[in-house]
């Protein structure tokens, strides 16, 4: 196959404008923060950690400490513990299996079916092209949370109820996803390419396979990390048709401890910290490619 | 032969290209070659439709057909117990929710809600995304450190705040006691507890909106900076003059995502009610039309009155997108 033309490694937009000017060229973006930008972003990163380091701080001590004046500000020596008995009560063992085998189909279907939908978009002309995207972005606009009941009622007549298919089928396709890839292949994936597979006889099908998926890698990563991350903190569909006790995900197990009788305030952070860790840690080793995704999409939004 | 045009303009050729075949210099060519070239323009004239179509499917049966169908379902009566034996009631059940006080409140405090946490979040991610622009040192850390809460999920926050806006041993009420300010009952009055549930979705999403300006900013031309600088203007008035127009059309953009957000916001004052309801505060002080339309379907099982909820937000939304459709469209003729 050709390869005249390799992808960027990051789709981080930032990064080659910038190596394209001069330094003499830009003012405003090469300007050094003073002390003064320093400080409101430490500010900033530390109202954003606090919530989360304190989750865990909670999480370390016991119920009759959380009911005193004034909070702790430092860990206790009950954290593994509450996390134990958290992971129990919730039934977190389940969710975990359960929101894993969910995001991942979710996210890997969303992928494939995106970068195809999107290429076509992207680099083949059809009638109705145009009228086809706007419709893929007007579709962005309508919130999900709109199409439940009819949902609901088909899941109750498939007798669907506490079963992650009921959750997994509906999280099948983003009109996001679709706009993401369009935007990156255009720019990714030069014609050249794609005539030259096309002058040695290949179907579209090969196109799609041989030089498409190859050139669209970073972007199906950092679409596949994202859809991940919003499969994985769904809340109103799966707390409609999953329950605590059944076939939870993380996010129905967590708020069902939180909504529980469960008096110990200390085993509700445990569990919310055992719910979130798994994505912190995402970020943690991605973030970079996530920023640079969320980034990337919203240039031309 | 097969080059650009074919890759590029299939359509147009594609309603032309059978009356060009015969009288193009494949005449001569065998009919195995005829027979490889119209299989490649059938490829080429169906496959893009091949790869769009299972977005559109699926779309269709998981999000447009439930939309309609929700319409149909709001002009009858359907129980949460038998949601299959639908009544025709005719428009009943929008009558009965615009008669119904708590679906007027739920209105009024999914606006308010809406607004207490869209301006403070975007002007804050206005202002971090103007420092992130600056060369700065560990630039990807602050970045990466901000998207911390937009990991959390909306339970997870929700139940950590809970516990930080607590009325007796929350850490927000002991700060506020230490410089003289008497406890805040943040679940049990209106004002504090919109505030409190705005608190945690602008927690979430700040950073993220930051980073979308980011990218914005730094899609600005600089050449646009420098002329501003050599006519004098100061870094303020660049961020006026130059910054804040050619950020326009992102800023309406995230202010249409937000304020569908925002009509959307249903798990924070869910699991922030201290009585652990549906009712959004024991005075429904904060109930949303999300949480309204779930309390209404899921708790009263009434699944035509929730439906009658849920198009009412749909003409709600299509309000609001005419709206930012007549301003996108002044801004772009006024620039």
């Amino acid at each position: 196959m050709t390869t005249t033309a390799t992808p960027p490694e990051t789709p981080i937009v930032k990064e080659q404008k910038r190596s394209r000017l001069p330094k003499s060229a830009r003012a405003g973006g090469t300007l050094h923060g003073g002390p003064l930008a320093y400080v409101i972003l430490t500010v900033f990163t530390l109202v954003s950690l606090f919530p989360l380091v304190w989750t865990a701080i909670a999480a370390s001590r016991d119920n009759q400490r959380l009911a005193e004046n004034p909070p702790p500000f430092w860990f206790g020596s009950n954290l593994f513990k509450n996390l134990e008995i958290a992971w129990q009560d919730a039934n977190l063992g389940e969710a975990f299996l359960n929101t894993t085998i969910v995001a991942g189909i979710s996210a890997a279907t969303i992928v494939v079916l995106s970068t195809i939908a999107g290429f076509a978009f992207a680099k083949l002309r059809f009638k109705g092209r145009n009228a086809l995207m706007l419709l893929v972005i007007g579709t962005m606009m309508v919130p999900p949370q709109l199409s439940i009941i009819p949902l609901y009622m088909m899941v109750a007549k498939l007798d669907w109820t506490d079963q992650l298919q009921a959750v997994i089928f509906p999280s099948l396709v983003s009109a996001f996803g679709v706009f993401f890839m369009r935007q990156y292949l255009l720019q990714a994936l030069p014609d050249e390419v794609i005539e030259a597979a096309r002058v040695d006889g290949a179907s579209s099908w090969r196109v799609v396979w041989h030089v498409v998926f190859p050139a669209a890698r970073p972007a199906m990563a950092v679409l596949g990390m994202l859809m991940f991350v919003q499969a994985w903190n769904d809340f109103l569909w799966p707390f409609l048709v999953l329950t605590q006790t059944g076939n939870p995900t993380v996010q129905v197990a967590v708020a069902g401890l939180g909504r529980g009788y469960t008096p110990d305030q200390s085993l509700i952070m445990a569990g919310a910290l055992l719910g979130t860790l798994p994505l912190l840690l995402v970020f943690a080793i991605f973030g970079k490619q996530i920023v640079g995704g969320i980034m990337q999409g919203a240039v031309k939004g | 032969m097969a080059t650009r045009s074919d890759i590029a303009a299939s359509p147009v050729k594609g309603g032309a290209a059978p009356g060009r075949t015969p009288g193009s210099p494949a005449g001569k060519e065998d009919r195995r070659r005829a027979k490889l070239s119209r299989r490649w323009q059938r490829d080429a004239r169906w496959s893009p439709y091949a790869f769009v179509s299972p977005f559109f499917l699926l779309f269709a049966a998981f999000g447009l057909f439930p939309l309609i169908y929700t319409g149909w379902a709001s002009l009858h009566q359907v129980e949460l117990t038998a949601p299959t034996d639908m009544n025709w009631v005719g428009l009943k059940n929008y009558t009965r929710i615009f008669d119904d006080d708590f679906f007027w409140n739920a209105a009024q405090n999914t606006l308010t809600i809406g607004v207490i946490s869209t301006v403070p979040q975007l002007m804050i991610a206005m202002g971090i995304a103007h420092i992130l622009n600056y060369k700065l040192r560990a630039s990807t850390f602050w970045r990466v450190a901000m998207l911390a809460p937009y990991a959390t999920s909306i339970a997870a926050a929700t139940l950590v705040f809970v516990l930080l806006f607590g009325r007796d041993y929350g850490m927000i009420n002991w700060a506020l006691g230490a410089v003289g300010i008497d406890p805040i009952g943040w679940q049990d009055d209106k004002w504090p507890g919109q505030i409190a549930v705005s608190t945690i979705i602008i927690w979430r999403w700040t950073g993220y909106n930051a980073l979308i300006y980011l990218a914005a900013m730094q899609a600005i031309p600089q050449d646009l900076y420098e002329s501003a600088a050599l006519d004098g203007a100061s870094r303020w008035r660049q961020f006026l003059h130059v910054t804040l127009p050619s950020l326009r059309p992102t800023i309406l953009f995230t202010v249409v995502v937000s304020t569908i957000g925002a009509s959307q916001v249903f798990g924070e004052p869910l699991l922030f009610d201290p009585n652990k309801g549906a009712s959004g505060g024991a005075e429904h002080q904060f109930q949303t039309l999300g949480l309204y339309l779930y309390e209404q379907g899921w708790v009263n099982q009434h699944l035509g009155r929730a439906s009658a909820i849920a198009w009412t937000m749909f003409a709600i939304l299509i309000v609001i997108g005419i709206i930012n459709q007549l301003i996108s469209r002044r801004l772009r003729a006024s620039s």
